[in-house]
């Protein structure tokens, strides 16, 4: 075998493969056999993989994961606390949810609206409904009305606000 | 510039004549804001930090209210300047240990401080003396839409204003109130008080913050959630809890009073014994003291023209600010220093007054 798997804790190869469900979602971790003991794993009523997830020393795939954006991976934020971009939430956001309910009262955001990013956001999405419009316009084969799209996207797009 | 600042300030918290109050000293409120399309500062480079930070103060130079204000960037100050801008609470701990694309921003009021590629692009704080959420509120909501105006803000729709940690997303309002709690303290009820609102949301920290401890009895209580909430619940809230646990201070200190008036008197009078003719003292001791002098002005032995004094002391005494300009002095001279400060002021004051 070329491709031996190392462990996930040291830099020995891994002889130990598990797999669990958790929360609906397959984990794989690999460990070699002095790991595997020290975790527990060889004992099988005293392990949880969920327990060792919440562990900031585990480097499963999850936490290799990283931001598209900013190259943050999940690894670092669980070791500091804090995300290198606003994209961040994007990309983690299935882990960002428990977090978010355990830290504060609700999930979405009630509060201020600041006029000018909300005028950006709502010009945003008027972009991206005229491009599915324009889109599906397109593949049915109806001309006219993605001309007219066509033209309503361009005035948009050179508006300085939203409409 | 920093020298001059600094002079400013202590004057004017010396002769300020605006509501002092028994319990809370001051309130501050805090914003965290990112601008968009930009690495948090954490993530940042160099000349992405630079690039936001002049962008910033480019906008920051605009606004009337900052334009005879102070700006320090961060590479520029010395430890010791930076050691006193914490101690004025203008600056946090963490920004006082980034050098290079960090600055701060101070109105020529000193109310207004922000703080520029801390963990977040802007953060924007207001303090006022006494137990002022609402009217600061305004004062900090109006500043913000100022900024907003100028820079694209990171906000989105669910999440609100976007920030470096989650704990601050959402609204990315910290509301503190700093109080003078020595009742619950010497009555042993301040670990109750710190358990229940723990337990409502709110975080109760020293002086200076995380990590600081209590000296001259004094705390900093905070909200700890920042969305899900509107700002005014969140300040609604927050005032709530206050002014419960300014009744039970209220109360404890005259329970207190009532079970040990001796034990008290004796205290007070200790402190003002040894403010009068210490040689040496550190600056715990010292905060112990003067936080028995302010209590000796809540029970009427002072008159209550002093409360400014003893709050300007409760600065006037923290380390940077007793060393300042020479850095380099030792504990030992600091601490004589201290001493002669508070000797000086103590000596002017009338004798206490115990037949109220």
């Amino acid at each position: 075998m070329s491709n031996k798997l190392k462990c996930s804790l040291c830099d020995k190869y891994a002889t130990v493969h598990l797999t669990q469900i958790i929360n609906n979602q397959i984990q794989k971790i690999d460990l070699c056999e002095s790991c595997a003991q020290k975790k527990g794993v060889t004992d099988s009523e005293g392990f949880s993989l969920a327990e060792m997830l919440s562990n900031a020393e585990y480097q499963s795939d999850t936490l290799q994961e990283t931001c598209d954006t900013c190259g943050l991976s999940l690894a670092d934020f669980k070791k500091s606390g804090r995300f290198g971009c606003a994209s961040c939430y994007v990309s983690f956001e299935s882990v960002l949810k428990p977090i978010l309910d355990e830290m504060h009262i609700g999930d979405k955001h009630i509060g201020k609206l600041p006029v000018r990013c909300l005028k950006t956001i709502c010009k945003e999405e008027q972009i991206k409904t005229l491009k599915d419009k324009l889109n599906s316009a397109i593949k049915c084969e109806a001309y006219e009305d993605a001309a007219q799209y066509r033209d309503e996207l361009d005035a948009l797009m050179q508006s300085p606000e939203g409409v | 510039m920093i020298e001059e600042l600094i002079k400013k300030a202590s004057s004017k918290g010396i002769k300020s004549t605006s509501k002092a109050s028994s319990v809370v000293i001051s309130s501050r409120l805090r914003l965290a804001r990112n601008l968009k399309n930009y690495t948090f500062p954490n993530r940042a480079n160099i000349a992405q930090k630079c690039d936001i930070l002049s962008n910033i103060e480019t906008v920051l130079k605009d606004i009337p209210y900052m334009k005879k204000g102070y700006f320090f960037k961060m590479e520029e100050l010395s430890s010791l300047e930076k050691k006193m801008l914490v101690e004025r609470h203008w600056i946090s701990r963490e920004l006082s240990e980034i050098d290079e694309g960090s600055a701060v921003s101070i109105s020529s009021d000193h109310l207004c401080s922000v703080m520029i590629n801390e963990e977040d692009h802007l953060r924007i704080q207001f303090i006022k003396n006494g137990f002022n959420l609402n009217a600061l509120w305004k004062t900090v909501n109006d500043f913000d839409d100022l900024l907003e105006d100028k820079l694209p803000y990171a906000f989105s729709k669910d999440l609100g204003y976007i920030t470096a940690c989650p704990t601050n997303l959402g609204t990315g309002l910290r509301a503190s109130v700093m109080m003078h709690l020595p009742g619950l303290s010497i009555s042993d009820n301040i670990e109750k008080v710190i358990r229940a609102s723990n337990q409502l949301g709110l975080a109760v920290r020293g002086l200076f913050g995380e990590g600081s401890d209590a000296s001259g009895h004094i705390y900093q209580i905070s909200n700890q959630q920042t969305l899900g909430e509107s700002e005014k619940d969140i300040l609604d809230r927050l005032a709530g809890v206050l002014k419960n646990i300014i009744e039970h201070e209220l109360n404890a200190r005259i329970k207190y009073y009532e079970k040990n008036k001796e034990i008290l008197i004796d205290k007070i009078h200790r402190s003002f014994g040894i403010l009068q003719n210490c040689h040496l003292i550190n600056s715990d001791e010292a905060m112990n003291h003067l936080s028995f002098m302010r209590m000796a002005i809540d029970l009427g032995f002072l008159p209550e023209e002093f409360r400014r004094l003893i709050d300007y002391l409760f600065i006037e005494i923290q380390p940077g600010h007793i060393q300042y300009p020479d850095s380099n002095i030792s504990v030992e001279l600091r601490d004589i220093k201290r001493a002669e400060l508070l000797r000086n002021n103590f000596n002017k004051l009338p004798s206490l007054n115990f037949d109220k």
